[in-house]
């Protein structure tokens, strides 16, 4: 029989995913608008809010895509799914609390991939799909969206390097303004399809729906709300990393970065190639930067490529204790057991972070490294 | 290593995406450039005017494809 009540907090945990995603990924379109003023920091998330919930419904062609191929779809129950979505959740939180643009389909992947190997062991993870489709194109897409906005940001400056200043930053904030709704746009249609896909899966494991169901109208409305919502809270401390703790961020150079993002996000897509929109959208940052012959805050790039690196074994690590514990300690009580803990660990983050908070206001405060003394460069 | 991944495809992001991210910023430019107004004079030419705004059109056309392929992506 379906087990009801498990399957109600799944696609409650699988919406609250979908928050963090939104939240944590803001910044992929809106960092650089932020940053140079194109957008007052309310009017940003409010439009990129706007366009995610567009996007949602705009397609449904890779909804169900993210676990298949990626662990095997029988290992997936529903208490699996649900330690996985922990795990996805956790990390998420951890890593916006350190202002770090990592990946939420990581996370969530790496929640998964845990919780399937606590579950079934090595042969519940397809191996060759997670190289393939998450580890191969990790590392293709921040390297392939940094050159594009390198060779973009060069021509820009070149073309327009006898065009007055004033006049020239006023226009490109009109293109910024453009060229990071196209970001949002495909982050919404990318990113509430990967939840919409897990509701999915669990609508069916919980025997809910048909193996061959479409997904359900109410799953692309909620799906589309709570990563609308999600974006529109803003996660500025990740905002604030992008927008200027990576270089200083000029308005041409702003367009040319968001327009290598949007390009490689939607030409990948199409091609049925997924990439991580934060990848995309920090490789897009950083190439910008040295394409404008701007200095890179390095120290800042070296955080955001550990945190890269992290991020799926540590969503892993999470996904498999939870689901660990929840087999120890058998049916419901497992299952509560996770979400108390899950939701503890998310309110002291959430505390934590109120301590040192970053909002609209001071998202755009001059960046300060973190006091190293030594070795730094004299200023001139 | 091709068990793993589809090389081609990967190729085929890499170089489609090189030449419409670049591009389009640079068409963007070339309109700015166009609609800049001369320091000493104050003026334009008709001309340029005409080929500013027929860069930012490209530009339109060019997001309007994006969309375009949003919608019609098929899995």
């Amino acid at each position: 029989m379906t087990d009801v009540p498990l399957l109600v907090l799944v696609v409650v945990t699988a919406l609250v995913f979908d928050f963090t995603n939104g939240f944590h990924d803001t910044a992929n379109a809106m960092a650089t608008s932020i940053a140079t003023g194109a957008l007052r920091p309310k009017a940003a998330v409010l439009l990129s809010a706007v366009l995610n919930v567009v996007g949602a419904f705009l397609s449904l062609a890779v909804a169900a895509t993210i676990a298949s191929g990626i662990v095997e779809q029988d290992d997936a129950t529903l208490s699996v799914v649900f330690a996985g979505l922990a795990g996805g959740i956790l990390w998420n939180l951890v890593t916006w609390y350190f202002g770090l643009p990592s990946s939420s389909s990581h996370a969530i992947i790496g929640g998964l991939v845990g919780a399937v190997l606590a579950a079934a062991g090595p042969s519940g993870v397809i191996w060759a799909g997670l190289i393939g489709k998450v580890v191969v194109p990790a590392v293709v897409a921040p390297v392939a969206a940094g050159v594009v906005a390198l060779i973009g940001t060069w021509l820009v400056y070149r073309i327009t390097r006898d065009v007055p200043g004033r006049e020239r930053t006023q226009e490109f904030r009109w293109g910024q303004i453009g060229s990071a709704s196209m970001v949002s746009l495909a982050h919404g249609t990318n990113d509430a399809q990967k939840t919409m896909g897990i509701i999915l899966l669990a609508l069916i494991a919980g025997g809910a729906l048909p193996d061959d169901a479409a997904v359900p109208t109410w799953v692309i409305i909620a799906c589309a709300l709570a990563i609308g919502l999600g974006t529109y809270l803003g996660g500025w401390r990740v905002i604030r990393t992008l927008g200027k703790g990576l270089v200083d961020i000029e308005s041409p150079q702003g367009l040319a970065a968001e327009t290598s993002s949007a390009v490689v996000i939607l030409v990948s897509s199409n091609l049925g190639f997924p990439l991580s929109t934060t990848h995309v959208a920090s490789g897009s940052i950083m190439g910008s930067g040295v394409g404008r012959g701007s200095q890179v805050r390095w120290s800042t790039a070296r955080r955001m490529a550990v945190a890269w690196l992290v991020t799926l074994p540590a969503a892993a690590v999470v996904g498999f204790s939870a689901e660990v514990l929840q087999s120890r300690l058998g049916g419901t009580l497992g299952n509560l057991v996770v979400l108390v803990l899950l939701v503890g660990a998310s309110t002291a983050i959430f505390v934590a972070a109120r301590r040192s908070s970053v909002n609209h206001e001071n998202v755009n405060e001059e960046w300060a490294e973190p006091a190293r003394p030594a070795r730094r460069p004299a200023t001139v | 290593m091709s068990e793993y991944f589809d090389a081609g495809a990967l190729l085929r992001v890499v170089v489609v995406s090189l030449l419409l991210g670049a591009s389009i910023p640079a068409i963007f430019a070339l309109g700015v450039r166009a609609l800049a107004t001369d320091a000493p004079s104050g003026t334009r030419p008709v001309i340029r005017t005409v080929a500013g705004f027929a860069c930012f059109a490209l530009v339109v056309v060019a997001v309007l494809l994006g969309i375009y392929s949003i919608v019609k992506a098929k899995g």
